[in-house]
């Protein structure tokens, strides 16, 4: 019989000055086949920071937000998610977890039988209890908060690819989840709707404090959200002068061989010492 | 192609058949717990059920009335057509019946379960609707094997009917049988036995069709290759399994039956 669960106490270290950890990877090692992928990774992801992962193709950045979601067991090592040990829960256990954290995939995955509406209805239709008049308002303002509240009668078939990735954004943030995953949200995008998306992920940081990993090829992407804040009053996200850049909870974690070898800021990033990272940042 | 070990083969087939177990176990273990998706239910009967009575009525009346057609010659030339109807009844309601109609929706259903599951999976979907909170086992396979094995048993009393329908045609306008002759026969040689044979056979060949359909849908792997691999895999396993589980429940039934 599997062990229970064990929920995550005050006896894991705490990142120093940081608040709660939402997300601990504890010595974490996957391999597929022969292949290690993560090997004995460590870090933690604190409430409302948001965290970018980069690394070349194939270098687990993927395979960090399904371990994150319990879609894929760690060979060995403790991941904790929301203090739940999520490395040895059971599928049935992990579904009420998984409803606390929303992901966006990389290339969106959203239903193509499934119209706009029931796409982003679906994690509320699921829980029950609710009509599909009362999920009418909720489904509405996620379009609307990403913009595409004209597209919510259409198939997934007749969006273009940046608004399949809004709309896997509004499936992804309709309950209000405490984290957010995302699967490299602007990769094969063209730079205008890259910025646009990029966007919606700061205004989803700085308006509702969600913490979130972001896993993502362009490095620019995560420059601007460290450099950037939304506006609520002309709804738009605005440059941050240079002294108040280090209170963006904004972090960078950088993956190489199975390893992590970057795990910090971006002033961090930029006063980096190490060749690999200073020819990853050029 | 690779060269696999016999043990590494037989390790990997092992595997298979234990997923295809697990997979079928919990396709009836959840209908015990909540959520039920009594809509998926009713979808997917529309689809399997009435998507399908085309090729089953077309299918039932044809083999029907060639098995009147082929049988009649023989009886005619013993003095015996009269019992043609009898003939036609009993092989139709105890074997033929469900077995092309087993083997129709086989070819209709599991191949397009395979399809669609395992484009769902090589696209993520699978894996956003686990991300979403919601069980596929539940969600996607238990509708489809419900479906299946409820709409299958009224699609093989629909190819029965159909098959006899065709027989009486051939009967009446070729051989010139008298049509109520026919049909008194054919209803009077049918016993408690026939009937159970030929209705326990089709709920068993649904939970075939649906359980592997979904199983090499959700196995699916490649891309748009894997998928395609999945719904000939399908169709020709669930196919197989059909022919088998039919040789074996006729067996079993007729030595419980005491069938001479």
């Amino acid at each position: 019989m599997a062990a229970p669960p064990t929920v995550l106490e005050q006896g894991l270290p705490s990142a120093p000055g940081s608040a709660s950890a939402e997300i601990v990877f504890d010595r974490v090692t996957i391999a597929f086949e022969s292949n290690t992928v993560l090997d004995g990774i460590s870090f933690r992801l604190t409430k409302g920071e948001t965290k970018a992962i980069f690394g070349v193709a194939g270098s687990g950045k993927s395979t960090i937000l399904k371990l994150t979601l319990g879609l894929l067991k760690p060979d060995s090592g403790d991941i904790y998610v929301l203090g739940n040990d999520v490395a040895r829960m059971r599928e049935a256990e992990l579904f009420d977890l998984r409803r606390k954290i929303g992901m966006v995939f990389q290339e969106s995955a959203l239903f193509d039988s499934l119209s706009v509406r029931e796409n982003v209805a679906f994690r509320l239709l699921e829980e029950g209890h609710v009509s599909e008049e009362e999920v009418e308002q909720p489904v509405r303002e996620a379009l609307r908060f990403v913009e595409l509240e004209n597209t919510i009668d259409m198939f997934p078939s007749e969006l273009s690819g940046g608004m399949r990735r809004r709309v896997a954004i509004a499936r992804a943030i309709i309950t209000r989840p405490e984290i957010l995953l995302y699967d490299s949200p602007t990769g094969g995008l063209d730079p205008v709707t890259s910025t646009k998306i990029i966007e919606l992920i700061v205004k989803q940081r700085d308006v509702y404090q969600t913490s979130s990993l972001l896993v993502t090829h362009r490095l620019q992407d995560a420059f601007i959200m460290a450099t950037h804040y939304f506006d609520r009053q002309t709804n738009q996200m605005q440059p941050l002068s240079p002294g108040s850049r280090s209170e963006v909870p904004m972090g960078f974690l950088i993956l190489r061989d199975g390893k992590i070898i970057f795990d910090g800021d971006a002033h961090e990033l930029a006063q980096s010492k190490d060749e690999y990272i200073r020819e990853y940042i050029s | 192609m690779e060269l696999i070990s016999p043990t590494d083969f037989a390790k990997e087939k092992l595997k298979a058949v234990q997923d295809y177990s697990v997979l079928a176990g919990q396709s009836v273990s959840n209908l015990f717990r909540v959520p039920r998706y009594f809509a998926d239910m009713i979808q997917q009967a529309d689809l399997i059920g009435f998507g399908s009575l085309p090729i089953v009525v077309l299918t039932g009346l044809s083999i029907g009335a060639e098995l009147a057609l082929n049988s009649a010659n023989t009886l005619q030339r013993f003095g015996s057509l009269s019992l043609i109807g009898q003939l036609v009844s009993v092989g139709m309601v105890r074997e033929l019946g469900p077995i092309i109609t087993g083997l129709m929706v086989a070819g209709r259903n599991a191949s397009g379960m395979a399809s669609e599951l395992g484009s769902m999976i090589v696209t993520e979907q699978i894996d956003a609707m686990r991300a979403l909170g919601t069980d596929p086992m539940k969600k996607l396979v238990t509708p489809r094997v419900v479906s299946t094995v409820f709409m299958l048993f009224f699609l093989t009393i629909i190819s029965d009917l159909l098959g006899l329908f065709g027989g009486a045609l051939i009967s009446t306008f070729l051989y010139g049988l008298d049509w109520h002759q026919y049909w008194s026969t054919a209803w009077q040689i049918l016993v408690f036995q026939d009937v159970f044979m030929g209705l326990v056979k089709p709920v068993l060949f649904g939970f075939v069709i649906a359980t592997v359909g979904c199983y090499y849908g959700l196995n699916a792997r490649g891309g748009t290759q894997g998928v395609g691999r999945a719904t000939t895999q399908a169709v020709v396993a669930s196919s197989v399994l059909i022919l088998v589980v039919d040789l074996l429940v006729t067996k079993l039934l007729m030595s419980v039956f005491a069938y001479s």
